[in-house]
């Protein structure tokens, strides 16, 4: 029912909000020795969330197969694969994707809302 | 004392992890900047720089990983002889050890620790506010 109101709007979101997480951990982790950066490809992620939903299966908690390591543009010497301003921007560009998906869920919910009360 | 719910790794729990391991590195760097200078009669009792070892825990069902202080490990750095018979700690032969502690590196370690404890903050606020935006849009 929500896939056919939210369309790939609802997926995203969730998509989004995780893949926040996991860009939160890597700012977390800037001076773990050994630690290597993990990104999510949201592609990917959305195009296997999406077929799997025509194909009519439950939606489980996945997301975890379509991490990848992110490959350093100079690796430091302590194995960390982290690089501060990449995460940032990221993290950003992320937040921003997260606020334009949010707005179009509210569009949806608001005309939806209107149809309802019969405006 | 364990809370109820602490191994479930939220953003939340996560960052304010991150911060006080940010916390403890900063708090070593102030003590080895401290015990710069300082000197004692014999070589084992001279100061040894102390650094905080970050190990990352990562919590399977979310994803996240977080970080934590993993312990303390003391340089092995030698601290440094110096010649000085009318210091009042100088040994039999006139010698007293000073701490090997680098003042610029400590500066710089220091200076890292407070730039990645804004960052997590800045994160902090961003993933509020998304959340909270999240939460009215309703």
């Amino acid at each position: 029912m929500s896939e056919q109101i939210f369309g790939i709007h609802g997926a995203a979101l969730e998509l989004r909000s995780r893949r926040m997480n996991v860009l939160a951990s890597n700012i977390a982790n800037a001076a773990t020795p050994g630690y290597k950066a993990r990104d999510i490809d949201f592609g990917a992620a959305l195009n296997a969330r999406l077929s799997r939903h025509s194909d009519g299966l439950q939606s489980g908690a996945d997301g975890a197969s379509h991490m990848v390591y992110k490959v350093p543009t100079m690796a430091s010497l302590d194995g960390n694969t982290v690089e501060l301003g990449r995460e940032q921007v990221a993290f950003a560009e992320n937040a921003m994707a997260y606020s334009a998906t949010l707005s179009f869920v509210q569009g949806k919910v608001n005309t939806i809302t209107r149809a309802l009360k019969g405006e | 004392m364990t809370m109820p719910d602490t191994n479930r790794m939220t953003l939340f729990s996560m960052t304010e992890r991150a911060m006080s391991a940010q916390l403890v590195r900063m708090n070593a760097a102030t003590s080895n900047l401290a015990n710069a200078g300082s000197v004692a009669t014999t070589e084992a009792d001279a100061y040894r720089p102390i650094r905080v070892r970050f190990a990352s825990e990562l919590d399977q069902a979310t994803g996240i990983s977080g970080v934590r202080s993993d312990g303390i490990v003391r340089s092995e750095t030698a601290p440094t002889k110096r010649y000085e018979p009318n210091h009042p700690l100088a040994d039999a032969d006139g010698h007293v050890w000073e701490a090997p502690v680098d003042e610029s590196a400590e500066m710089i370690e220091i200076m890292e620790s407070a730039r990645q404890y804004q960052n997590l903050v800045q994160a902090l606020t961003t993933a509020k506010q998304l959340m909270l935006e999240t939460l009215r849009s309703n």
